[in-house]
C-alpha cells in the first residue's frame, strides 16, 4: 500500500519544529510501523538527507523506548500495543498518518519524535525500591506473599515507563507511571516498611518536575499498552494522604 | 598474551570460598577514593554498579539508551535457574553445575561454572527482597517450572517477562544509589574506546548521542557489562541498539577474544516475514513443553496445515530423538529444523518455517490451560502474524539470539588488560559451547551482585595506580582517533545507507557462519569480508554531522566494527575442527549427521590476540580440564 506521512520534524530543542510530509510507497502490510519509518529513512538517507530519528530499540514491545504519537494516540489506536508491536494491516491505502513525539511540558524534545523522559529515572530514585543491599537478603522462601498478592504485584510491575499515560493527559500526569511502581512496591511485604516515605518522595519528585494532575480523563488506562488500570492511582492517593498526615503529626518518614 | 586463568586450588566446592578468603579487602574508607567506570546497565552492569556503591565505590555508569531500564536484559522471557531444590526433585548446586557444563558440551571452565551455580541461591533471595514479582504457588511460596529440557524443576519465572522483573529490580537498586550519590549515572553515552596507560585499563572515551561531544573519563578499573553481539547476523532477536563494540575496542587494545564462533541461533522464534524485517522476535522455549514440532512429509506441500492429515505429518525431533522428542537443547532443534527446510520441507511463504501445534495440548488441557501457560506470548505472535496459534499451528524458525563467546576472563572476570573486566553475556566463561536455557540471567545476575563486587577489591587492593586525569596525552590522544573515526564515516558521502551494508554482511555471516559450517564456506567468508570492508568505508552515506543526535552516524560506528569482527569470528569457525554446541561443522558429523566432538585435540577455549585490521590476528590456547564432569557425547536419542 501506499500512505503519506506528516512527520514531527525538529532539529533539537530550541528549534522551531513543523510538519513535513513525505510518501511511504509499497508498504507491506505484515511489516511493523517502525520498519515501515526505517524504509521511509532509508530512502532520504540514500538521498543524503537526515532520517527522522525516533527512540527505539528491543522491537518486542517491553523496553519501553518506542514513544510516538500516531494519529494522535501514544502508539497508535491498536490496544496493548507499542509501537514497535504495530503493524502496518492496520492502516489502509491511501490514509495519511500523522506522526508526532510525545507532548508533555517534562519530557523535552531532544530531536524529530524523541523526547527526554529522564525525569521518569528520577522519580525512581525518589524512591521507586525497596532499601536492600547485595548480600543482605533472607531466604527468599521465608516471606511468603499469596498468589493473589504477588499477581496483582506483576500487573502494576509489568509497566515499561515509556511515558504513554502521560503523554495521552490532557493535564500531562505521570500519576499512572507513579502509581504502578507505588503500588507494586507497597503491596508487598518486601516494600512495606518504607511505604509512607516512598509514597510522599516519589509524589513529590512527581510534581518538582511538573507534571500536572490526575482529574480522571481515564486516557492513560486506554493508552497504557501495558494495560495498567487507573485504580492504581486511588491507592497511590490514599497511601499518599496517610503520608502526609503522618508526617506531619510525627516527622519527616511518617512514624513516631 | 599471557592466559592466566587464576584457578584457586583445591576442590571445586571449596575454591570459591577459599578464594573469598585469601583476596585483599579494601579499607572501608579508602573505598570511596576509588572510581569505577561500568558500561551498560542490563543485568549484569546494572547489579554491579548498585553493588559496588553499595560498598562505597565510586561508581560511574553508562549506557547508550534513554534510561538505564531499557537494556535488553530486559526482553528475556523464560525464566532463572537456582539450585534451590524447592521441589525436592533431587536439584543441587552439584547438578546445576554439573548441567551447565555438559549442556555447553564440555568448553566451559569447570571452577567458574560451579561458583555460579553456588552463588545462583543468593540471587533468588536478592531478587525477592526487592520486590522482583516471581510466580507462585497457592501457598504463598516460590513456584517453578521446568525448562529447556532439564530434568529437575529448578526455573523461576515472572510469567513470560522474568527478563523485564530481574532487570527492573536491578534498575531499582541501580536508581537507589544514584539517589544516594554512590553512582553517577549518563545515559544516551557510548563508548567509543577504551584509555590503557601503563598497561592498565585507566577509562574509556565516550560519544554524548545528543550533543555529540567526544570526551574521556578516568577510573581505577573498568568494566564492561556491554551484551553479546548477536547482531553481526543483521537480524537476531537482540535489540536494535546492541552491538560489539565495546568489547572489540578492548579487543584492539590488548584484550584477547575468546569462542567467538559460539553462537546461539534459537529454534523457536517467528520467521522472516520480508525484505523490510528489522529483527526477529523470539517465541520463549516453554513452548515446546506443550508444542509438538512438525513439516509436511511430502515436499513442497501446500496445503494449509489443518488440511494436512496426521499421516502426512513428520513430527521430526520426536521421529530422531524419542527420548527427548521436541525437548531437545536449542542447537539440536534449530540444526533439525534447518535441515528439514534446507531439503524442501519448509512451511510458509518463504518455506524456512516448521510448525509448532498445540492442538494436541489443547484438546488434552483444554483452552484455558493453554491460556494461562502461554496467552501472552500467543498474543504476541497474532500481533506480528495476525494469525491465531489457538486455531492453526504457529510457524517458527531459529534465529540468533545469544552469543557464548566474548572477552576472556579468569577466575576474577578480569580480561588480558589489567583493570578491565567483563562480565555478563560480554565475557565467555560459563556457557561453553552452548548455553542452557534460564542460564542468561543466572549469570548476569551472579556476576553484577556476588562476583564482581568481590573480586575488584582484590585487584583495586593489591595493584598501586598512578593517579590520572582526563588531561592525560594518552586521553587526548584516544580521544583525537575517535574524533577521526566519526570525520571519516562522514565525509565518506557514498551511495549506500548503512542498514544496506549491515544486511550485505549480516547475510553472509548467517549462511557461512550460522547454524551449519564448513571449510570452504569459511574461507570464502574470510576472503569476502577485508572487501566489503573496504567498500563499506568508500561508499557508506552517513548524513549530516557529527555534533547533534545522529541514528545514522551512531549505527555506522557499530557497523563498522561488526565488519571487523566479523572476520575474526570466520576464522575461530574455521580453526575448530570439531562440532560442539552451538558451533557445527559439517566435516565433523556422525553417520547420523550428529555433531561429532573432539575432546582429545579441541579441548581448549580459543583466545584470539589483535594484530591490526586486515592481519591474521594471533591464537592462543586455555586448556580446559574436566576433573569432575567427564566428557561424554551428548545422546538425546
Amino acid at each position: 500500500m501506499n500512505l503519506t506521512l506528516r512527520v514531527w520534524r525538529q532539529k533539537g530543542p530550541q528549534d522551531k519544529g513543523g510538519f513535513v510530509d513525505y510518501p511511504a510507497k509499497d508498504v507491506s502490510p505484515d511489516s511493523s510501523f517502525l520498519e515501515m519509518l526505517d524504509r521511509v529513512n532509508e530512502e532520504l538517507e540514500s538521498r543524503g538527507e537526515e532520517p527522522i530519528a525516533f527512540d527505539h530499540d528491543c522491537r518486542e514491545g517491553i523496553c519501553g523506548m518506542c514513544s510516538m504519537m500516531i494519529n494522535g494516540y501514544p502508539h497508535g489506536l491498536e490496544k496493548g500495543t507499542t509501537a514497535c508491536q504495530l503493524h502496518m494491516r492496520h492502516f489502509s491505502d491511501g490514509q495519511t498518518i500523522t506522526i508526532e513525539p510525545w507532548r508533555v511540558k517534562p519530557f523535552p524534545i531532544v530531536r524529530d519524535l524523541i523526547t527526554d523522559r529522564t525525569a521518569f529515572d528520577r522519580i525512581i530514585q525518589a524512591g521507586g525500591y525497596v532499601s536492600v543491599n547485595t548480600g543482605s537478603a533472607p531466604e527468599a522462601n521465608m516471606i511468603p506473599i499469596s498468589k493473589e498478592i504477588a499477581d496483582a504485584a506483576f500487573d502494576v510491575a509489568a509497566c515499561i515507563g515509556c511515558g504513554a499515560c502521560a503523554a495521552s493527559c490532557p493535564n500531562g500526569s505521570a500519576m499512572l507511571f507513579v502509581s504502578a511502581k507505588v503500588t507494586h512496591l507497597n503491596g508487598l511485604p518486601q516494600g512495606e516498611p518504607e511505604l509512607l516515605e516512598r509514597t510522599r518522595r516519589m509524589v513529590e519528585q512527581m510534581d518538582a518536575e511538573g507534571f500536572g494532575n490526575c482529574s480522571n480523563h481515564r486516557e492513560c488506562e486506554v493508552a497504557c499498552p501495558k494495560e495498567i488500570q487507573m485504580r492504581n492511582i486511588s491507592k497511590m492517593n490514599r497511601d499518599f494522604i496517610r503520608s502526609s498526615v503522618l508526617s506531619r503529626v510525627f516527622g519527616t518518614n511518617g512514624k513516631s | 598474551m599471557k592466559l592466566d586463568a587464576k584457578i584457586p586450588s583445591g576442590p571445586i566446592a571449596e575454591k570459591w570460598d577459599t578464594h573469598r578468603f585469601q583476596m585483599k579487602l579494601v579499607n572501608p574508607a579508602n573505598k570511596r577514593k576509588h572510581t569505577v567506570i561500568v558500561v551498560g546497565t542490563g543485568l549484569a552492569g546494572a547489579s554491579a554498579s548498585a553493588s559496588m556503591a553499595e560498598l562505597g565505590y565510586h561508581v560511574l555508569s553508562f549506557c547508550y539508551q534513554d534510561s538505564p531500564r531499557r537494556a535488553h536484559s530486559i526482553a528475556a522471557q523464560g525464566g532463572i535457574n537456582a539450585a534451590k531444590n524447592y521441589q525436592n526433585d533431587g536439584d543441587s548446586i552439584y547438578r546445576l553445575f554439573y548441567d551447565t557444563v555438559k549442556g555447553g558440551d564440555y568448553r566451559a571452565r569447570e571452577a567458574n561454572v560451579y561458583r555460579l551455580a553456588q552463588v545462583s541461591v543468593n540471587i533468588i533471595d536478592q531478587c525477592v527482597a526487592q520486590g522482583v514479582p516471581f510466580a507462585r504457588d497457592y501457598g504463598g511460596l516460590l513456584a517453578n517450572r521446568s525448562f529447556g529440557g532439564t530434568q529437575v524443576s529448578r526455573t523461576f519465572y515472572a510469567r513470560g517477562q522474568t527478563g523485564q522483573q530481574l532487570l527492573l529490580g536491578a534498575y531499582q537498586a541501580l536508581a537507589r544509589q544514584i539517589d544516594a550519590g554512590g553512582v553517577k549515572h549518563y545515559s544516551r553515552m557510548e563508548m567509543l574506546d577504551l584509555i590503557v596507560i601503563d598497561g592498565y585499563a585507566r577509562g574509556i572515551v565516550t560519544r554524548n548521542m545528543v550533543t555529540g561531544e567526544i570526551r574521556s573519563w578516568v577510573a581505577d578499573a573498568v568494566i564492561l557489562a556491554t551484551g553479546g553481539y548477536s547482531n553481526v547476523y543483521y537480524l537476531s532477536t537482540n535489540a536494535m541498539g546492541c552491538n560489539v563494540t565495546a568489547a572489540w575496542r578492548a579487543h584492539r587494545r590488548g584484550a584477547g577474544f575468546a569462542n567467538p564462533c559460539f553462537t546461539q541461533i534459537h529454534p523457536t522464534c517467528i520467521p522472516v516475514a520480508g525484505e523490510e524485517q528489522s529483527k526477529l522476535t523470539l517465541m520463549s522455549e516453554s513452548l515446546r513443553n506443550d508444542g509438538r514440532i512438525w513439516v509436511p512429509k511430502k515436499k513442497d506441500d501446500t496445503r494449509p496445515a489443518s488440511q494436512i492429515p496426521e499421516s502426512d505429518r513428520d513430527y521430526y525431533l520426536e521421529r530422531r530423538y524419542p527420548a527427548f522428542g521436541n525437548l531437545v537443547p536449542r542447537d539440536v532443534a534449530s540444526r533439525a529444523a534447518k535441515e528439514r527446510c534446507d531439503a524442501g520441507y519448509g512451511v510458509g511463504a518463504t518455506k524456512y518455517g516448521v510448525y509448532l501445534d498445540f492442538a494436541d495440548a489443547i484438546n488434552r488441557l483444554g483452552r484455558p490451560a493453554i491460556e494461562d501457560r502461554y496467552g501472552n506470548l500467543f498474543e504476541m505472535y497474532e500481533k506480528i502474524t495476525a494469525e491465531n496459534p489457538y486455531e492453526t499451528p504457529m510457524r517458527i524458525y531459529p534465529a540468533p539470539h545469544y552469543t557464548m563467546g566474548g572477552l576472556w576472563v579468569d577466575y576474577n572476570l578480569m580480561t588480558t588488560i589489567p583493570g578491565l573486566h567483563a562480565i555478563g553475556e560480554a565475557n565467555f566463561s560459563d556457557h561453553g559451547a552452548n548455553r542452557l536455557g534460564a542460564s542468561a540471567l543466572m549469570q548476569g545476575l551472579a556476576d553484577g551482585y556476588f562476583i564482581l563486587p568481590y573480586t575488584i577489591g582484590n585487584f583495586l587492593a593489591t595493584t598501586k595506580l598512578a593517579p590520572v586525569s582526563e588531561d592525560h596525552p594518552e586521553c587526548k590522544k584516544i580521544e583525537a582517533e575517535a574524533k577521526e573515526r566519526i570525520q571519516k564515516l562522514l565525509s565518506a558521502k557514498g551511495k549506500r545507507t548503512v542498514d544496506d551494508f549491515h544486511r550485505q554482511l549480516g547475510r553472509l555471516i548467517w549462511n557461512e557462519v550460522g547454524m551449519s559450517r564448513k571449510r570452504e564456506g569459511l574461507e570464502k567468508t574470510i576472503r569476502e569480508i577485508p572487501a566489503m570492508r573496504e567498500e563499506f568505508w568508500a561508499n557508506v552515506t552517513v548524513p549530516g554531522s557529527g555534533d547533534h543526535l545522529n541514528q545514522s552516524l551512531e549505527k555506522a560506528g557499530r557497523v563498522a566494527d561488526f565488519f571487523e569482527f566479523a572476520e575474526v569470528m570466520a576464522r575461530d569457525a574455521l580453526q575448530r575442527e570439531e562440532s560442539c554446541g552451538g558451533h557445527f561443522r559439517e566435516e565433523h558429523q556422525t553417520e547420523e549427521g550428529e555433531a561429532k566432538r573432539d575432546d582429545e585435540n579441541m579441548s581448549y577455549a580459543a583466545v584470539w590476540e589483535f594484530q591490526g585490521v586486515g592481519n591474521e590476528p594471533t591464537l592462543h590456547k586455555e586448556p580446559l580440564e574436566f576433573e569432575y564432569c567427564k566428557p561424554t557425547q551428548r545422546s538425546y536419542k
